[in-house]
């Protein structure tokens, strides 16, 4: 019907929501909710006025993972002989593991023929299976991402304002069928589980989890761990056998995965993950690319490394040790663990390395000479040392 | 979390013990005495459930 009149108004009977279109062609809307369920796309040409897109902040970060698009590799890009737990290859994402097989992990390089790669992923989180295994009944394959209980302050846990999350992410397997998506939290000792499917064989697919909200229990405002995200592969017996729990209840091993397939059951079995985000809100929105030098940062509060060292110094007899002070890329999540590798050859007049005052910034280097009045040295001649520097959850 | 060895890393002048030394994997580690450090905290848990003794420095 088209009318030329100047002003065309539908009222709802409550007398408040309505709908005006002027002779401008300005439209009003005035009502409490707007049913988008049929919008498929909408395109404005102006300014849109809204206090948050999907229950959350508009735009600035909006994930909360870490080198979810798999840049940052500082340990190496391949570790083989995988079989317990650790942090290996991608920085942030832990291999859970006992009793499950052996495993390579490694940070795989992604090509046009991948569908990741068309939504700007270049790589991947790789997991090959090169020794087969039933797991043992408390055997397990996981991949893990924990995040501080500080960066979860804005899920509102523990209250009735709790949010809920919403977990996205690229997988490819080469088994296929039903897989655990578990979580827990710290703070009150709660998990849950839910399933997602991998539908086709090698094939990537985009998956979609939303997390609940937890009204029970707080999250404390600290450095330590608030969550745990986990990707199960492979369970035992032990882990099967109970209840999945699709809302936050206290955790039992038996509710960890049941349903879970083995991904473990064969050598030609291989894990691609990429691309991994997690957002306030149920709607996942589009993945959140970092600029490498942002993600690197990011990745250093909990593991880094200072290369090429090389330490010369002069000790005179009867004084102090030398001392050297090592200072962080970055300032870290706690003080943390510190490790030297050296390489053959490097040293001179040398007796010890000693670490002393480790903090959250730095560290001092007590090096102690064979002998006084005389030079001593390490990573030295051609040969520089490595220090790296660990405070992951 | 296995430990192939842990023993007290002690200061000579604080005359104190100051971090832990470990050997994982095969590869000797420094660990400072802060419970948030997670090497720090699982030996803390294993010396607490009897299954790990940090030894005396050399």
């Amino acid at each position: 019907m088209t009318s030329t009149l100047g002003i065309k108004k539908i009222q709802y009977p409550n007398g408040t929501n309505s709908i005006t279109i002027d002779s401008s062609g300005s439209a009003a809307i005035t009502t409490a909710n707007i049913t988008t369920a049929n919008v498929t796309n909408a395109t404005a040409t102006g300014t849109i006025t809204t206090p948050s897109i999907n229950g959350s902040q508009i735009g600035g970060r909006r994930n909360i993972i870490i080198n979810g698009a798999m840049q940052v590799a500082q340990r190496g890009t391949s570790q083989a002989s995988i079989s317990s737990a650790g942090y290996y290859t991608i920085d942030r994402f832990k291999i859970n593991t006992n009793d499950a097989g052996v495993w390579t992990m490694s940070q795989e390089t992604l090509s046009q023929s991948d569908t990741p790669f068309t939504e700007g992923f270049t790589k991947a989180l790789k997991l090959d299976c090169t020794t087969s295994a039933t797991p043992a009944s408390n055997g397990t394959l996981q991949v893990q991402y924990s995040t501080e209980g500080q960066d979860l302050q804005q899920l509102c846990s523990g209250t009735a304002s709790a949010k809920t999350l919403i977990l996205s992410f690229w997988i490819k397997a080469t088994k296929t069928g039903t897989n655990v998506l578990g979580g827990y939290q710290d703070d009150g000792g709660k998990s849950f589980g839910l399933t997602y499917t991998i539908n086709s064989s090698n094939t990537w697919e985009y998956k979609t989890i939303t997390i609940p909200a937890n009204t029970a229990n707080f999250i404390v405002n600290d450095a330590t761990r608030g969550r745990i995200v986990t990707w199960y592969f492979s369970a035992g017996s032990n882990r099967t056998t109970g209840t999945l729990r699709s809302t936050w209840t206290a955790y039992a091993t038996a509710d960890e995965a049941p349903g879970q397939v083995n991904h473990a059951d064969n050598t030609a079995n291989n894990i691609h993950i990429t691309g991994v985000q997690l957002e306030v809100g149920s709607q996942a929105t589009a993945f959140e690319h970092r600029g490498f030098g942002e993600e690197l940062a990011l990745c250093q509060r909990y593991f880094s490394k200072i290369n090429s060292i090389d330490v010369c110094t002069y000790y005179h007899t009867g004084g102090s040790a030398p001392t050297e002070n090592f200072t962080y890329p970055q300032t870290m999540r706690a003080a943390p663990t510190c490790t030297l590798t050296r390489q053959a050859g490097d040293s001179y007049n040398l007796a010890s390395i000693n670490q002393r005052n480790i903090t959250a910034d730095s560290f001092n280097l007590y090096v102690v000479a064979t002998s006084g009045n005389n030079t001593c040295a390490f990573g030295h001649n051609g040969n520089p040392a490595t220090y790296t520097m660990e405070a992951e959850l | 979390m296995i430990f192939e060895s842990v023993k007290w890393d002690y200061d000579k002048n604080a005359k104190r013990n100051i971090n832990v030394i470990v050997v994982m994997d095969g590869i000797e580690k420094t660990v400072p005495m802060d419970e948030d450090n997670m090497h720090y905290a699982e030996i803390l848990k294993q010396v607490a459930e009897g299954t790990l003794t940090i030894k005396d420095a050399d």
